[in-house]
């Protein structure tokens, strides 16, 4: 079919959240403290999970080498030495997780850090669950170019996991509850045979009003991973390629 | 923070994406958005082969989306032309979004194909294939509304095919048999059978509405522009035909200049100018007026637009026949040296 003109206003999502490569640059204390708590928030799991498998580290000290790094990046301002337009953050930063724990590898040594905490809780226990294993067998150690692709779809399952939290807290907010229950049971916990008419009878409405609620929950779902996303990017063109990966196609 | 399977990723990365679950359909990629909906590439897995599945944004089978949606379905699947997409199937989705499909056409957008195609008389004739299509649909009484480049693909085996009949008008009974009245040769096609789309006219008042301006900038004539749906006739897409001429022959609807510098030629202009008159009266009648006019023009003959001077009258007559006028030129200047030598 022809390759018709976007539409303004169509479901492109509005601008409204600061990139975190900009914000660490801002001279107001309490931004640069909110995009490093952002940064933070989607990517100590990606981070710990990566440290767990691509540096075989037991999980007590995958926890300190995760903090470690991130303290390390509030402290050494790495965001700030970030050019967009070299590479993608989510690149960028992988390689400073590389280079953070070689160097600590070699020094052999944790270093104590002082003055700076993380206002983040990184739950530990649930990213080892996660894992599957607290122990790694180093047999089934993927292959470094498919520990690229595991920090990707980490990093996209952090991503995703936070839009949920914000769209549940939507959601609540708008005392749209059963949308939620309903998202969760079809979409995040849903298998195949899990049919509308099903979950009609389950929640005693209509097939077409969880056909509402459902096309209302993933649009707003959309919006939602696509703003965080805006603001794990560095540039427009960065933005644009991570949404692309994300969702398959343009955020447009 | 909830950890999400493998599966749940999955999709929620196609959320918005269309529930085909319970179709024959199997989403491949997103090829286009528009107003409406989306466009995407899918595959029939009866019959195993790749088809455009346009599906709305939003669930629902009553609102105006919907309505439109369908009625354009319904538009295209009574335009059985080789120049007219056909129109497999349509119905609603698991999710509640209205959809159809239609044959996937593997080709290129007129703006980019174009750019392949240096020959005027080539251009020319793509326009000619356009205007059959065109005529056709004016003959079914259905004005298309919105021609311009980008709704119009050029196929791998050159094949032209009109697209994207989402902004069409039914016309009314009345006024569609006043098209084919106006020149009863004007279907080149078989005689169109009874279609119950011209009944569809209140459904689009209402879709559309009085003074709704749909269209393009540049191709949408000054009636359109305006918002008179009520009035508009064939000769509102014979404007967008004669922007869509000019397009063709210096890259812009507007502008009559070619882009090295090269003035257009008189009759061309003529015809461009008189199909994108102002006023409707000004234009051509029909769309078979304009592509005679055209088809004169390619074979070297004077066009009804635009009235020749003597000199201009010479000139073409020179180009039309310029082999034998050259040939007897020959001979002439023969004859003569062979007298001035006879004569020594």
């Amino acid at each position: 079919m022809t390759q018709e003109e976007v539409q303004p206003g169509g479901d492109r999502f509005p601008p409204t959240r600061r990139s975190v490569v900009e914000a660490v640059r801002s001279i107001d204390a309490e931004e640069r403290e909110r995009a490093l708590q952002a940064l933070c928030a989607a990517y100590w799991k990606p981070v710990y999970k990566y440290v767990r498998l691509r540096w075989n580290r037991p999980a007590d000290q995958a926890q300190d080498l995760t903090q470690g790094f991130f303290l390390e990046v509030l402290e050494r301002e790495l965001l700030e030495q970030f050019d967009p337009h070299k590479g993608r953050l989510r690149t960028y930063l992988r390689v400073c997780v590389d280079s953070f724990v070689s160097n600590e590898a070699k020094a052999g040594r944790r270093q104590k850090r002082g003055g700076t905490v993380l206002h983040v809780a990184l739950d530990f226990a649930g990213a080892e669950q996660e894992l599957g294993a607290t122990v790694i067998d180093p047999a089934a150690i993927p292959a470094p170019e498919s520990l690229e692709d595991l920090f990707e779809k980490e990093w996209l399952r952090s991503l995703f996991a936070l839009a949920v939290e914000d769209l549940h807290e939507l959601c609540v907010a708008r005392e749209r509850e059963r949308t939620f229950r309903l998202f969760e049971s079809y979409d995040l916990e849903g298998n195949d045979k899990t049919s509308y008419e099903q979950l009609s009878k389950e929640y005693g409405i209509s097939v077409a009003d969880v056909t509402n609620a459902l096309a209302w929950a993933r649009r707003e779902f959309r919006r939602i991973a696509l703003e965080r996303l805006r603001e794990l990017c560095g540039s427009e063109e960065e933005f644009q390629r991570e949404a692309r990966a994300a969702f398959g196609w343009d955020a447009k | 923070m909830k950890f999400l399977s493998d599966k749940a990723l999955e999709r929620l990365r196609g959320a918005e994406t269309p529930d085909l679950a319970g179709t024959r359909y199997r989403l491949l990629e997103r090829i286009a958005r528009g107003g409406m909906g989306v466009v995407y590439t899918a595959e029939d897995e009866h019959l195993q082969r790749r088809v455009a599945l346009k599906v709305l944004d939003v669930p629902g089978t009553d609102g105006d989306l919907a309505n439109r949606l369908n009625r354009e379905a319904r538009v295209l699947a009574a335009l059985e032309h080789p120049g007219i997409v056909p129109v497999h199937d349509v119905g609603t989705l698991a999710d509640g979004r209205v959809f159809y499909t239609m044959k996937f056409v593997e080709g290129k957008r007129l703006d980019k194909f174009i750019e392949s195609v240096a020959s005027m008389p080539d251009r020319l004739r793509i326009f000619l294939r356009i205007c059959d299509a065109v005529a056709f649909a004016h003959a079914r009484g259905v004005l298309h509304r919105d021609l311009k480049p980008a709704n119009i693909m050029v196929g791998p085996f050159g094949e032209v095919l009109v697209m994207d009949w989402g902004l069409a008008k039914i016309l009314r009974e009345e006024a569609s048999n006043r098209v084919r009245e106006a020149d009863p040769q004007a279907t080149i096609f078989e005689k169109p059978k009874q279609t119950n789309i011209a009944s569809d006219t209140t459904e689009l008042s209402v879709v559309t509405g009085h003074g709704t301006v749909m269209g393009t900038p540049g191709y949408m004539s000054p009636e359109q522009a305006r918002g008179d749906v009520q009035h508009l006739d064939a000769r509102s897409d014979i404007f967008s035909l004669g922007a869509l001429l000019r397009f063709l022959l210096s890259g812009k609807p507007e502008v009559a200049s070619i882009p090295d510098g090269h003035r257009l030629d008189k009759s061309l202009a003529a015809i461009c100018a008189k199909a994108t008159e102002a006023a409707p009266v000004e234009r051509y009648p029909n769309v078979q007026e304009m592509a005679r006019d055209v088809s004169r023009y390619l074979d070297g003959l004077a066009v009804g637009a635009h009235r020749e001077s003597i000199f201009e009258k010479a000139r073409r007559f020179y180009r039309r026949y310029r082999f034998f006028i050259l040939l007897i030129a020959a001979y002439l200047a023969m004859r003569v040296l062979i007298l001035l030598l006879l004569h020594r």
